[in-house]
C-alpha cells in the first residue's frame, strides 16, 4: 500500500532522514518508534507531502505521490496531529467535516456522517454545535481522529496522536481506537516515541536513530530478535513488560500443560496477549483461566504459574 | 460659565447647517481614505506576514510615515497633489496604513503555526488556507488596527481644512486664531464625539463572535458601512459653483472677511477653507479663483494676482503699529523710543519687497530685518548689557509680524540695555493680543483695522463713520485701547496691510472683475 524507497531529507546540514527504505501493507499498522529528533515525524510528513523529500521515492497504492497535486493527495489520506489541530473557529461539526466540505459532498451525506463517527467514536450528538476548546482533551482527540477518518482514507497518517493525552486517557483512547472496526481495515503509519503503545498497536514496528531505520520488524522480532545493541538498549527498561504483549497465549499454546476441565466452556481466544490473560487472571482473582484455541475448538485451563513458567521456557528457546 | 454653554449652544443651533456639512465632510475624509487603506493595507500586511524578508522594509518605511508631523505632510503633498480632498485623503491613507499593515501582519503571524498546517493536511489550497483559517483566525487583530486606523483619521482629519479639504477643523482652526471658545468647540466636541463614536461602534465588531458570525457576512456588512460612510461625503461636491474662493480659517470668522462680504455685498462663492501659508500658490495654481490675502504680501507679486477694489468698504484701514502694554512702558523707560525709530520708515511697497523675500525668496526674517536696519542706518551691534529687564516681544504667524518682531528685537539690543526675548508665530490675533493683555508678552505689531474689528468690535454706525479715514481709526483705536485694556498704540510704521480679495491677474481681466461688486455681479449671472 506504501512503499518508501530510499528516502533521505536534509535540513541545511542536519541529516533529518538518511536513506530510509520500508513497505506497509494494506491493512498493516506501523509504528515509526524512536528518541527524540530521530526524524519520525519528517518521515509522516513527506508521505503526505507537507514536507518534500531531498531524494527518495514513496508510492501510495503503486502510484508515485508527486502523480496528483498535493492537495489531491492530501485529501485522499487521514492525517492526525499530536496537538488534535483542530480549528478553533470551527464547531465540532465543521471540523469533522473539512475533508468532506472541499470533496464537495452534499450536505446529506456530510450530516449522515459525522453522526456515524459521533457514534463510532462516543461522542454526544450535543457536541456537534460546540467548540474544540470547550471539549477535554481526550474528546478532542477524538474529533480529531473523526476529522481525519470523513472521508474514510484507506491511508491514516499520525503523529503522536495520544501525546498530549494524560496517562489514564491516553489508556482509555488508545483501547477505544483498537477496538475500532474503522481502524480494522485502514493502512496505517503512526509516530511515536512511547515505546508501550508501540507494541500495543503495531502490527509492525520500524526503530528509529539518526534518521535511520535501525530495525524494522514485528514487536516479537525486536524483543526476540534485536538487530544491534541499540535496539536492546532502547527496549531494556520495559523490557520484561514488552515481552508479555509480544507473546500471544496461542504462541506457547504446544508448551502448555494441557488440562481442561470438562464442565467449563470457554470463551476467551487464545489469540489474547500473555499480559492480557495475567491481566485477567489478577484482575479477577481467578485461580485458572480458560482458553479456547479458535483453529481447532481446543480449550486449555492454565494458572498463573503454569502461564509464567511456560513464558520463561518460551522466552529461554527463543533467545538461545 | 452658564452664559458661556448657552452660548456654545446658541453659536452651534445657529451654525448647525456648516456643522452638518463639515460632519458629513469630516467622515467622508476619514472613511474614504480608511477604505484605500484597507484595500492596500490588508493585501500589504498578508504578503510581509508570508514573506517576512518584506516585512522590516515595509513596517519600517510605514512607521517613518507615521512619524512626519501631518502639517509637514500635507505641505509636502500639495506640490504633487494640489489642495482639498485629494491631498488629504492621501495623507489620511498614508497615516491610516501603519496600524493595519502592521495588525494585518501580527493577526496572520500569530495564528498557530499547527493549526495551518493541519488545514494543509486536510487538502486546503493555498487560497483556502487563507480564507478559511488565517483570515477569520486573524480578524479580531485586524479589526483592531483598522479601529486605530479610524481613531487616527479622525483626529488627523481636522487638520484637513487648512488645505480647503473642509471637515470639523474649519471651525477649529477659524476658531484657535480668533481665540473664539464656541467656533473651537463646535468643531472639537463632534469630531470627539466621531472618534468615540466609531471606535465604540468597531469595537462592537471587534468583539462579535466570530465562530458564530459567519466571517464573510462580517466582513461584507463592515464593508458596506464603511463603503457607505465614505459614499456619504460624495454628496456635498455637487454643489461646486462656477468659481472657487479659499479663505483662512480667520478671515471666515471676520466682520472684515467672509461675514462682511456676505452681508454688504451679498457675495455667493463656493468657498473653502485654507491656510495662508499655501493660499497664493493654489490661486496661481488655479486651484483657487478668489483668496483673502494681505494688500503687502510678497506673493501677490510673485504669482501675478491683483486685488479687487473694496467699493463697498468692508476693509478699514490696516495701519500696522507696535501696541504695548502700559505697564511695560513704565518699566522700560526707553521702549517707546526705540520702537519709535520704525515709524514711518517702512511703506507699502517696502514691506511688500520685504515679504516678497522671506515668503517668496524663503531668506529668513533676521536677515531680511537686519539688511534693512543697516541700509537705513538704523542698525547697531548689540550692547550685550542686558541687566535692566527682558522685553517680551510677540508676533502672529505670518512672514510680516516676524520681521518686524525681528526689527524691534535688534533696535531693543542696539540701543538699550534690555535684553529681548521673542516669542513668535502665535496663532492668530486673538491669541497674540490675549497674551498681551495677560502680561505674557509687552508688545507686538498690531493693525488698526484688526483693532478696530476684532478686539473693540466696534458697531456699524461707528465703523461706517470711520472707515474711510485711516487718521480717525487710528485715533479711535488709540483712546479705546487705552481705556479699556491700558494698551497703547504707538506711532504707526507706515504702510497699509489691508485685508483683500485677490484674483489671477488675467482672469479677473478676463471676466472683466475690477471690484469686489463685479465679482458679485459675476457670481450672480447665469
Ligand atoms: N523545518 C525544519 N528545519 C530544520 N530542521 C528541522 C526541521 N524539521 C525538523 N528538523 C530537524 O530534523 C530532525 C528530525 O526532526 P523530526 O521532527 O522529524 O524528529 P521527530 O523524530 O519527530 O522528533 P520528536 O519525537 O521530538 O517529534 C531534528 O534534528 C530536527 O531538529
Ligand atoms: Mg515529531
Amino acid at each position: 500500500m506504501i512503499k518508501v524507497e530510499n528516502l533521505s531529507k536534509n535540513f541545511g546540514a542536519v541529516n533529518a532522514v538518511d536513506d530510509i527504505s520500508f513497505d506497509v501493507a494494506e491493512g498493516e499498522k506501523l509504528i515509526l518508534l524512536g528518541t527524540s529528533g530521530c526524524g519520525k515525524t519528517t518521515t509522516l510528513k513527506m508521505i503526505n507531502r507537507l514536507i518534500e523529500p531531498t531524494a527518495g521515492k514513496i508510492k501510495v497504492n503503486g502510484e508515485s505521490i508527486d502523480q496528483q497535486s498535493p492537495e489531491q493527495l492530501r485529501r485522499g489520506i487521514g492525517y492526525v496531529l499530536q496537538n488534535t489541530g483542530l480549528f478553533p473557529h470551527y464547531t465540532v461539526a465543521e471540523n469533522i467535516a473539512v475533508v468532506a466540505q472541499l470533496l464537495r459532498w452534499d450536505k446529506k451525506r456530510i450530516a449522515d456522517r459525522i453522526h456515524e463517527l459521533m457514534q463510532k467514536l462516543h461522542l454526544p450528538a450535543g457536541y456537534l454545535d460546540v467548540y474544540p476548546n470547550q471539549l477535554s482533551g481526550g474528546q478532542q482527540q477524538r474529533v480529531g481522529l473523526a476529522r481525519a477518518l470523513m472521508a474514510d482514507p484507506p491511508v491514516l497518517l499520525m503523529d503522536e496522536p495520544f501525546g498530549a493525552l494524560d496517562p489514564v486517557t491516553r489508556f482509555k483512547i488508545r483501547k477505544e481506537f483498537k477496538d475500532l472496526d474503522e481502524l480494522k481495515r485502514k493502512t496505517i503509519v503512526m509516530v511515536t516515541h512511547d515505546v508501550q503503545e508501540a507494541f500495543d498497536l503495531a502490527d509492525r514496528i520500524c526503530l528509529m536513530d539518526k534518521g535511520r531505520i535501525v530495525q524494522n520488524g514485528t514487536p516479537a522480532e525486536l524483543l526476540f530478535k534485536p538487530a544491534d545493541d541499540f535496539v536492546i538498549e532502547f527496549l531494556k527498561e520495559q523490557r520484561l513488560q514488552l515481552e508479555f504483549k509480544a507473546v500471544c497465549v496461542s504462541d506457547l499454546w504446544e508448551m502448555l500443560p494441557s488440562i481442561s476441565l470438562k464442565e467449563q466452556t470457554a470463551n476467551i481466544s487464545s489469540h489474547i496477549t500473555v499480559w492480557e490473560a495475567l491481566e485477567i487472571l489478577t484482575a479477577q482473582h481467578k485461580k485458572a483461566l480458560s482458553v479456547i484455541r479458535p483453529e481447532n475448538k481446543e480449550i486449555k485451563t492454565i494458572t498463573f504459574d503454569q502461564l509464567m513458567h511456560t513464558f520463561y521456557q518460551y522466552q529461554n528457546n527463543k533467545t538461545v | 460659565m452658564k452664559e458661556g454653554q448657552q452660548n456654545l449652544i446658541d453659536f452651534m443651533r445657529q451654525e448647525s447647517d456648516k456643522i452638518l456639512a463639515q460632519v458629513i465632510t469630516h467622515i467622508g475624509l476619514t472613511f474614504t481614505s480608511l477604505i484605500i487603506a484597507i484595500l492596500i493595507g490588508l493585501p500589504l500586511g498578508i504578503l510581509i506576514a508570508r514573506h517576512k524578508p518584506l516585512a522590516v522594509p515595509v513596517l519600517g518605511f510605514a512607521g517613518i510615515i507615521q512619524t512626519i508631523p501631518s502639517i509637514a505632510l500635507l505641505g509636502f503633498l500639495i506640490p504633487i497633489l494640489g489642495i482639498g480632498a485629494k491631498p488629504a485623503i492621501f495623507a489620511l491613507f498614508l497615516y491610516a496604513l501603519l496600524p493595519i499593515i502592521r495588525n494585518a501582519y501580527t493577526g496572520i503571524t500569530e495564528v498557530d503555526p499547527v493549526i495551518t498546517e493541519a488545514a494543509k493536511a486536510m487538502g486546503m489550497t493555498y487560497w483556502q488556507i487563507l480564507f478559511k483559517v488565517e483570515f477569520p483566525l486573524a480578524m479580531p487583530v485586524i479589526l483592531a488596527g483598522i479601529r486605530t486606523a479610524t481613531v487616527i483619521n479622525v483626529g488627523v482629519a481636522t487638520l484637513a481644512s487648512l488645505i480647503a479639504a473642509g471637515g470639523l477643523g474649519e471651525f477649529i482652526f477659524g476658531g484657535i486664531s480668533l481665540n473664539n471658545t464656541n467656533m473651537i468647540l463646535a468643531g472639537a466636541i463632534p469630531s470627539a464625539l466621531l472618534a468615540i463614536i466609531f471606535d465604540f461602534l468597531l469595537s462592537r465588531v471587534q468583539h462579535i463572535n466570530f465562530k458564530k458570525a459567519r466571517i464573510g457576512r462580517v466582513t461584507t456588512s463592515v464593508a458596506v458601512i464603511i463603503a457607505g460612510l465614505a459614499l456619504f461625503y460624495l454628496i456635498p461636491s455637487a454643489y461646486a459653483g462656477k468659481l472657487t474662493a479659499g479663505f483662512t480659517p480667520e478671515f471666515m470668522g471676520r466682520r472684515d472677511g467672509d461675514l462682511g462680504l456676505r452681508e454688504k455685498y451679498g457675495l455667493k462663492i463656493h468657498t473653502v477653507v485654507i491656510s495662508d501659508a499655501i493660499m497664493y500658490k493654489a490661486a496661481f495654481e488655479k486651484h483657487l479663483d478668489v483668496i483673502s490675502g494681505y494688500s503687502t504680501d510678497g506673493r501677490l507679486k510673485a504669482f501675478d494676482l491683483v486685488v479687487l477694489k473694496d467699493d463697498k468698504h468692508i476693509f478699514p484701514p490696516y495701519y500696522a503699529a507696535p501696541i504695548v502694554s502700559d505697564g511695560a512702558l513704565k518699566q522700560f523707560p526707553q521702549l517707546e523710543k526705540t520702537l519709535n525709530m520704525l515709524s514711518g520708515k517702512i511703506t507699502d511697497s517696502i514691506m511688500t519687497e520685504l515679504n516678497y523675500r522671506v515668503d517668496y525668496l524663503h531668506q529668513s526674517p533676521e536677515k531680511v530685518a537686519q539688511d534693512f536696519l543697516i541700509a537705513k542706518q538704523l542698525y547697531q551691534q548689540p550692547r550685550n548689557a542686558n541687566n535692566q529687564g527682558t522685553v517680551r516681544i510677540g508676533s502672529k504667524i505670518f512672514g510680516e509680524q516676524y520681521i518686524l518682531a525681528a526689527m524691534y528685537a535688534m533696535l531693543i539690543k542696539g540701543y538699550t540695555n534690555y535684553n529681548v526675548s521673542t516669542k513668535t508665530g502665535l496663532g492668530g490675533t486673538k491669541i497674540c493680543f490675549d497674551a498681551l493683555i495677560n502680561n505674557q508678552i509687552d508688545v507686538y505689531p498690531e493693525y488698526t483695522g484688526t483693532g478696530l474689528l476684532v478686539m473693540l468690535q466696534a458697531p456699524p454706525q461707528i465703523t461706517d463713520t470711520l472707515v474711510l479715514d485711516k487718521q480717525k481709526v487710528y485715533n479711535y483705536v488709540k483712546q479705546q485701547f487705552k481705556t479699556k485694556y491700558a494698551i497703547s498704540w504707538l506711532i504707526p510704521i507706515g504702510f497699509n496691510n489691508a485685508y483683500a480679495l485677490m484674483m489671477r491677474k488675467k482672469q479677473a481681466e478676463s471676466l472683466n472683475i475690477k471690484t469686489i461688486s463685479d465679482l458679485t455681479r459675476y457670481l450672480e449671472s447665469k
